[in-house]
């Protein structure tokens, strides 16, 4: 378990290693550098300004020195926002994204289980065909269709929502719902097919044949198997919620990490687009990395490499 | 005067499918003392694990009982609720099926799917259900129960499974135990291991059971009586002695003979029964061996055969019984 | 014919005692007619009505998106001065003029933007786009995928390994991140290569932004691909007839070629399928982020985006490609998962 666990994390840091360097060299394609993109200062500003961000120098030592920041958490500073520590804007802007993603979660899961539940059990019938119905159109449709649909059902024409911010709970009600969307509809279509597989299982004929009640047996004995391929999809979604929330952010102008992500890239605000893309990637892997490690914990029949 | 345990009449089982009715049982009658060991024999798609679900009560979705009657010990099974079949489940009559690797549910102990049924059926509490579970898997031959115990279903091996399996079955003390191949998903070696702990456990407890299976070995080794099915009906009934020695259905022979034997002359070919079995959404109007029967007449294809008692423990259904028998009363006839 | 001890119910007719005839047995035996596996897929597709309806979608769509167009009176790009912000099917002073005027002026079937473009051929030209991303970018996810997924799977042992760990390390890169960075960067290099060598002046046409979506499939999405395809030649891979061919002196290539990919194609089929809308999906996400098809190039992801503004007076800007890439999707996914029913009945439950 131990050495999965630290096999795991060391592959974690390979990875993120990969992303960081793909970034910096990425950024360093920009032509002139992240100062010409738009209008061309004159040469001493540009001299100065190149002396101060180090981009005079040689492209490995840049790498270097790049590299021994971020080992120090350091993500640099922003060029178009004055100089302000890009560490600081991210952890402004990240705790509004943070809840907003956390209630996406726990809607697509505590509504995504019990519905492909239901779905397995009545199989065939009106509300299996009426939850896969719209569960299929969950997962065709994209997120900006969704969330601009519901803000102009619910905020434009019925007018009985908010769209803009997030000044009330009033106002999380459609950026939640829009964000929570897909993957809802995804862990339904995923918990139904799960659950009719269990169902189909020897050991659900042996719980009845104990003279155990229906119920319990749905509870006890399907539940918990059922429930692992859902899991298993906790990383996925994670990455979902995070680019979903880019889309959902701009739309509703809501001020968290995704809405300034978007603006960065329109601003041409290298540096703030690299550390960003750097702290997602890493929020992603850590994730990822944790979900995979408790997936080993949660069922017993793995078989610990 | 042995007591009547089961008593099937006329029992007639279809599953109400999308492509039509699957007429699983066709009338079948099955009698049982307590004390007896019950072996039904029968190829894939008999009819008798349905017979033995049916039961139970564990008729799955879409199957119904559509004619007949089934009397388990004073119950009358075939009008209980749902909720009174789950007081017998498990406690008055328990089964044990084929495949041990995914009868048990994997993300549980082995002792708490023990005390599962015991906790259900018994007024044990938590603890002396979890003792007598300990007690169960000595019982059942495995050792270090209370290591066991705790351990998950993957971790133990088919033939220990089983064991479990059978351990759980025999919790409530029932008075009839269903066993449904238990054995074939085994390898030999615990196959026999199984085998005996069964016999031996129905010395002990004096338990009845039924034996399904397809395997005449098993049922000679371990059976009492034996029942034969063939297309959703019975053919024929008997004690071991009289269905081994002396068969009088064709597909009981046919069974018999297409049993390999260690000392047969090397180049002797195995002796199959031929052609297919039969179509339950359409199933013939007569015998439903009589296709692939090598003495098939013409009213076996048109008519259903009637029950013949050979003995008074013997009865089967063919035509060319009635045949012999009229035949044989001709030539006596004509002795006298 | 009575017996104390067994009497039978009925009247008997001795001539039914006979021996049975062989033609008489058979007529009892029933047998069902065998069908080869693609008959018996197509067969079961074709009852799924769900996937032919998004089968015949799909092909209105493709008509209207390559064909129409061509025949349409206006372009994508066609600015009409005078006509901007019209509603569906209204007309501006200038064409109610030219209209009195006796000229026959085809309605905006719904409406026009900002920049006085019909919105109706821009919807046409963005689902060309949407289409082209979803089937090119699947093609070469399908070839680079299953050659990567059968050469590691077919080897096996040590190639195997090091091919899935590379495998492994593409995948848990985030890949949207990735993608937009790649979509950020990528296209001054691209500009420059147009700018420069000669031969690559396409890239102004298709613009950046596209191609850096497909260098982005290419270099990351093919990895599910090849996970799928690799599975599938290690189940036929223990297939006796891989074993009869070998036998026989097939060398590898010809029997990655003929037997294991042939016999993959089910799922092949089935998962490209499935992988066009999921191109589109990303495609006009990019788009709608403002990193897809460069203006004035119509995207259904860019138009929704620069609808959003006018949503209270302009609903029919945003719903017409919202609906529209929504039953792109949606019609591909049905046809997959039908596809799927149909031809890997294995998976049906």
């Amino acid at each position: 378990m131990v050495v999965y666990a630290i096999k795991r994390v060391a592959s974690a840091f390979v990875t993120l290693f990969a992303v960081a360097t793909l970034t910096f060299f990425l950024m360093y394609l920009v032509p002139g550098g992240p100062f010409l993109a738009e209008k061309a200062p004159s040469p001493q500003t540009l001299k100065a300004l190149e002396q101060k961000y180090g981009l005079d120098q040689p492209i490995m030592v840049q790498y270097g020195n790049y590299m021994k920041r971020l080992l120090m958490g350091d993500l640099g500073t922003s060029l178009k926002m004055r100089g302000q520590e890009i560490n600081g804007i991210i952890f402004t802007r990240f705790p509004v994204s943070a809840r907003l993603g956390a209630m996406a979660v726990l809607v697509a899961v505590c509504v995504g289980i019990p519905l492909g539940s239901v779905a397995a059990l009545n199989r065939g019938k009106l509300p299996d065909n009426s939850i896969m119905f719209v569960a299929t159109l969950g997962i065709a449709v994209p997120g900006f269709v969704v969330a601009t649909v519901l803000m102009y059902t619910f905020g434009v024409k019925l007018h009985i929502l908010p769209t803009y911010g997030l000044t009330s709970p009033l106002h999380y009600i459609l950026p939640v719902s829009a964000l929570a969307f897909y993957p809802t509809a995804y862990i339904s279509r995923l918990m139904r097919s799960s659950m009719l597989d269990v169902l189909g299982q020897d050991y659900m004929r042996t719980a009845r044949a104990k003279g155990i009640s229906q119920f319990k047996t749905l509870f006890k004995h399907a539940l918990r198997n059922a429930v692992l391929p859902v899991v298993t999809y906790l990383g996925p979604m994670l990455a979902y919620i995070l680019t979903g929330s880019f889309v959902v952010e701009k739309i509703f102008t809501i001020p968290g990490l995704g809405s300034q992500f978007i603006s960065s890239i329109t601003d041409r605000d290298y540096p703030l687009i690299m550390g960003t893309t750097i702290f997602l990637a890493f929020l992603l892997i850590t994730m990822n990395v944790i979900v995979d490690i408790a997936y080993k914990i949660i069922d017993p029949r793995i078989k610990l490499k | 005067m042995s007591k009547t345990l089961l008593d099937i009449k006329n029992l007639r089982l279809s599953f109400f499918t999308p492509a039509g009715e699957v007429k699983a049982l066709n009338d079948v009658s099955i009698k049982m003392d307590e004390g007896d060991v019950l072996g039904i024999v029968g190829e894939s798609g008999s009819g008798k694990s349905v017979t033995a679900y049916a039961v139970m009560g564990l008729t799955a979705h879409p199957g119904k009982i559509v004619g007949g009657s089934i009397e388990f010990n004073g119950h009358r099974i075939h009008e209980k609720t749902e909720k009174e079949m789950r007081k017998i489940r498990g406690n008055e009559v328990s089964i044990i099926f084929q495949d041990p690797m995914t009868s048990l549910n994997p993300v549980y102990t082995i002792g708490n799917q023990i005390c599962e049924v015991l906790l259900l059926h018994t007024q044990l509490n938590r603890q002396q259900a979890y003792a007598r579970a300990a007690e169960l898997l000595t019982l059942v031959g495995i050792n270090e129960p209370e290591k066991r115990l705790k351990q998950y279903p993957h971790e133990l091996s088919g033939g220990m499974r089983q064991r479990v399996m059978i351990a759980i079955a025999l919790a409530c003390e029932p008075k009839l135990l269903i066993a449904d191949e238990p054995t074939t998903a085994l390898d030999v070696t615990i196959q026999a291991q199984i085998m005996e702990l069964m016999i031996d456990l129905k010395k002990k407890l004096n338990m009845s059971i039924i034996m399904i299976t397809h395997d005449l070995g098993i049922v000679a080794s371990m059976c009492s009586k034996i029942v034969v099915m063939y297309g959703g009906k019975v053919v024929e009934t008997g004690t071991v002695e009289e269905i081994f020695y002396n068969p009088k259905h064709e597909y009981t022979k046919g069974l018999l003979k297409s049993i390999p034997k260690l000392d047969a002359d090397k180049h002797e070919k195995l002796v199959p029964i031929e052609g297919t079995p039969v179509d339950m959404l359409n199933p013939p109007a007569g015998c439903p061996f009589a296709p692939r029967c090598g003495k098939c007449m013409k009213i076996c294809l048109k008519k259903m055969p009637e029950f013949m008692n050979i003995s008074d423990t013997h009865t089967s259904a063919c035509w060319l019984n009635w045949k012999e028998e009229a035949e044989n009363l001709k030539g006596g006839n004509s002795n006298d | 014919m009575e017996n104390r001890k067994n009497a039978i119910s009925f009247h008997l007719d001795v001539s039914d005692f006979l021996p049975a005839e062989e033609s008489e047995k058979q007529s009892m035996v029933v047998m069902r007619e065998s069908t080869s596996f693609w008959k018996d897929g197509f067969r079961r597709l074709k009852k799924n009505k769900l996937a032919m309806i998004s089968l015949f979608v799909i092909i209105v769509i493709f008509i209207m998106a390559f064909i129409v167009p061509s025949f349409y009176p206006y372009t994508y790009e066609q600015q009409i001065r005078g006509s901007e912000n019209l509603g569906i099917l209204e007309y501006s002073a200038q064409e109610k003029a030219r209209m009195e005027d006796g000229e026959s002026v085809f309605p905006h079937l719904l409406g026009t933007d900002s920049l006085g473009r019909d919105t109706m051929t821009r919807l046409l030209m963005g689902s060309r786009i949407s289409l082209l991303v979803g089937i090119i970018a699947s093609a070469i996810i399908l070839v680079i995928g299953s050659t990567y997924g059968a050469i590691a799977g077919y080897f096996g042992g040590k190639v195997d390994m090091i091919m899935m760990r590379l495998v492994d390390v593409i995948y848990t890169v985030p890949d949207i991140l990735i993608i937009i960075l790649l979509s950020v960067t990528l296209k001054y290099p691209l500009k420059d290569l147009a700018a420069k060598v000669p031969g690559f002046q396409w890239i102004d046409t298709v613009g950046v932004g596209l191609i850096s979506i497909f260098v982005v499939f290419s270099l990351l999405y093919w990895v599910g691909m090849s996970r799928i395809v690799r599975s599938q030649i290690l189940t036929l891979k223990e297939q006796d007839y891989v074993v009869a061919a070998k036998a026989l002196g097939a060398g590898s290539g010809r029997i990655i070629r003929k037997h294991l990919l042939t016999n993959s194609i089910g799922t092949l089929i089935v998962t490209t399928t499935l992988q066009i809308p999921a191109s589109i999906f990303t495609e006009s996400f990019l788009s709608f982020l403002g990193l897809g098809v460069s203006a004035p190039m119509p995207s259904l992801g860019s138009m929704a985006s620069q609808a959003i503004g006018g949503i209270s007076s302009y609903p029919v800007r945003l719903l017409a490609p919202a609906v529209m890439i929504s039953l792109i999707i949606l019609s591909f996914n049905l046809l997959g998962d039908g596809l799927r029913d149909a031809f890997d009945p294995k998976l049906k439950n």
